[in-house]
């Protein structure tokens, strides 16, 4: 590998001509014809662009990898950078004094930040802990699981649905529809999870489809496309409304004039003490025999099985955990919007929440925190750019999975240091 | 009676599409054991290629119906598989080695990559074609009638010569044979000098053509599309390809017959609604039931 040195250009020029050329197959009639009705115009210049770009990026990168930094870097990618980052045995986490940090700023949020903003955070707290549940499934324990959007559809419907036919409010549904969630995860996933991985990933994008569908079209039980409005959270029966038909509101109660932010600064209070609770619980479930579990059944099913692992329970806890988190994040969110349809349970979000996990790191629980903010509080910001979204999430989809695999946060665990005096 | 022959007609020919796209899925997974996730959005493309190929054709001042076909077919096959090989090159080869999980998210967002780029540029509206065969043969069946439009029976007969040439290729050319080799040990056949890389990217280039040619036969029949309908379709068309066994040839054609069929039968006779419901229930049943499929070998996982 040490013989390239000095850029052939020939190559290179040759690499751009095939890739621009290609372009012009692929974008020529894609991007050069825009149809409208049965009539069409052309549009040569788009093409234009678009192959000029292929072609000189192909040339630079064509060139790139024929230096002596290129050729180390693709080395460096053909094996791939799998594993942890090892600490030293008697490293201490300075996540001590970021912690409560991160907590003391978080609760100031509230009062300081306008209600844009507050809408904001809270919508990135939702996808917080979507992606904290998924990356207990796929991060953790290796199930790629595309209908996570389902859970979520459970959980948002369960808090309508609940309190239409039931009554039941915001507090009484949270821990069912966690529950909800996880027993429909139980259902699909216990005869799923013994067959392969890949299948998984299908059946769950089955039942996450079948979930948004029947939402459409069971008119008479959840009102179909039109949707249907959710319950707004209660502080011990004081409701945060301009008037209540029974009892007391918030504002009367302590005698503060109305402000419609009110109910967004308590959600996002209780939003931000579950999510504090499920990294507390993940973080320490992670450590326990089940975690390890989790990571050693999917970095090899066979040796697990071999040495007497319950596949199909250790999996299960895993789904079902991930299901009731989506289940709650689902709570959040029918409570947050105030109201729910089904076109909020698409696909797309499943794979935004997969992205989400992908770009933080499968199995880091950090980078899954900043992922989720970056994802979904960047796009609110560059909102001129929103078409561009979804074609954002696809390149770095694929560009993590070639450049970093293991996302951009990755698993550190503390090194393992001999007790003095053990045989050697 | 007439609603079941009827439906029954319908179904044959919405299978023999699935069966087309299913073939991508099922010869993919084959040789290298990945779900082509993006498989379902080349479709989509192709669906586009269609429209803007007989715009060109019909500016051109092109007026016969079978030129403009023919036309239209040699170039959208064309066109989309480019559009496989290049798939192929730049998000599934990169990751040969990598695990299971990293493909398949590829994958997904590759599929991603092609919905937003058609939307971006050709827009979100539905886009459509004008209607280029009309007429039908109508048979009396007791009180009403059977239908058979002659663009049904068009797409009946493409994809029975498609299936057929590609049974050929497989079978009997040398291509065929270096398929089947790799398909059979990926690194054996590499042994005994078959460029495997190129056998891969031949088969994307094949699964992607197969599509091409149903997203023609679907676009002149149904007439509209937009930039979503490679998801549904590429479900079903999964769905066919494990109903016949994932990895077999004559399962995704199989496979496709069958889910057609009993879909239009269940959209005429039980509900139209949740015929969506219904496929996706299939699948979930047939994986959990008998993951091999009805003509697929058992997955026998080695160390």
């Amino acid at each position: 590998m040490s013989q390239a040195v000095g850029i052939n250009f020939k190559k290179s020029s040759i690499d751009a001509l095939i890739a621009g050329f290609l372009a012009l197959i692929l974008f020529g009639p894609i991007v050069g014809v825009l149809l409208d009705g049965y009539k069409f115009d052309f549009e040569f210049d788009r093409v234009a662009w678009i192959v000029a770009i292929v072609a000189v990026g192909r040339f630079a990168v064509s060139s790139f990898f024929q230096t002596e930094k290129g050729v180390a870097m693709a080395f460096r990618y053909a094996n791939n950078n799998e594993g942890a980052t090892v600490l030293a045995p008697n490293h201490k986490s300075k996540m001590v004094w970021i912690i409560p940090l991160v907590i003391a700023v978080g609760l100031l949020i509230p009062f300081v930040a306008s209600k844009y903003v507050l809408t904001v955070v809270i919508l990135g707290l939702i996808y917080v802990l979507l992606g904290l549940g998924l990356n207990i499934v796929v991060g953790l324990a290796g199930l790629l699981d595309l209908g996570f959007v389902g859970f979520y559809a459970i959980g948002a419907y369960g808090l309508a649905l609940g309190y239409e036919n039931l009554g039941l409010g915001f507090w009484s549904m949270l821990p069912i529809a966690a529950i909800l969630a996880a027993v429909a995860g139980a259902i699909l996933g216990f005869p799923v999870l013994r067959m392969h991985g890949d299948y998984l990933a299908i059946v769950t994008l089955g039942f996450g489809e079948i979930i948004r569908l029947v939402l459409t079209n069971w008119a008479s039980f959840t009102h179909g496309p039109n949707g249907i409005s959710a319950p707004l959270p209660t502080l011990f029966g004081l409701e945060f409304k301009r008037r209540s038909r029974d009892g007391e509101t918030f504002h009367e109660f302590f005698n503060l004039p109305y402000d419609s932010a009110y109910k967004y600064m308590f959600i996002y209070i209780v939003l931000f003490a579950v999510v504090w609770a499920v990294l507390f619980i993940k973080h320490r479930l992670v450590k326990m025999p089940i975690g390890r579990a989790w990571e050693a059944l999917r970095e090899d099913e066979i040796a697990c099985r071999s040495l007497g692992l319950n596949h199909v329970l250790v999996k299960l806890s895993a789904f079902m955990l991930g299901a009731s988190t989506g289940g709650l994040a689902g709570v959040f969110f029918a409570t947050y919007q105030g109201f729910i349809n089904p076109s909020s349970f698409t696909f797309f979000e499943s794979a935004l929440i997969l992205a989400i996990v992908v770009l933080g790191g499968m199995g880091s629980t950090l980078g899954v925190v900043i992922a989720a903010f970056f994802l979904t509080v960047l796009p609110e910001m560059l909102r001129e750019f929103a078409e561009y979204r979804v074609l954002m999430f696809g390149i770095l989809m694929v560009v993590m999975m070639i450049w970093k695999p293991r996302g951009i946060v990755r698993v550190t665990r503390t090194g393992f240091a001999p007790r003095k005096g053990a045989v050697k | 009676m007439d609603i079941v022959l009827q439906q029954l007609v319908n179904g044959l020919t919405l299978g023999s599409v699935y069966g087309l796209i299913a073939i991508g899925y099922t010869m993919v997974y084959g040789i290298i054991g990945m779900i082509n996730f993006a498989h379902g959005d080349v479709y989509m493309v192709s669906a586009y290629i269609t429209a803007i190929a007989i715009a060109l054709l019909t500016f051109f001042g092109i007026e016969s119906f079978p030129i403009i076909i023919i036309g239209t077919l040699f170039l959208t096959v064309a066109v989309t598989g480019a559009y496989g090989w290049v798939i192929e090159r730049v998000a599934y080869r990169p990751l040969r080695n990598s695990s299971r999980l990293s493909v398949l998210i590829s994958a997904i967002g590759m599929s991603l990559i092609l919905q937003n780029y058609v939307q971006l540029s050709q827009g979100a509206n539905q886009q459509g074609v004008p209607t280029l065969l009309t007429g039908a043969i109508r048979f009396s069946v007791g009180d009403g009638f059977v239908q058979i439009t002659y663009m049904k029976l068009l797409i009946l007969l493409i994809s029975l010569l498609g299936m057929g040439v590609l049974t050929y290729v497989i079978q009997k050319t040398k291509l065929g044979r270096m398929c089947r080799a790799t398909q059979q040990d990926r690194k054996m056949a590499s042994i005994l000098g078959i460029d495997t890389d190129k056998v891969i990217s031949t088969v994307f280039v094949i699964g992607a053509m197969m599509a091409a040619l149903a997203g023609v036969l679907i676009t002149l029949d149904y007439g509209a599309f937009d930039f979503y309908v490679g998801f549904i379709i590429g479900i079903k068309a999964f769905t066919a390809a494990v109903l016949g066994g994932i990895g077999s040839l004559p399962g995704a054609m199989l496979g496709g017959l069958i889910l057609g069929l009993s879909e239009a039968l269940f959209a005429g006779l039980i509900s139209s609604d949740y015929k969506d419901v219904f496929s996706f229930s299939l699948l979930v049943l047939i994986l959990i039931i008998r993951p091999s499929g009805l003509l697929g070998k058992p997955e026998v996982e080695k160390v």
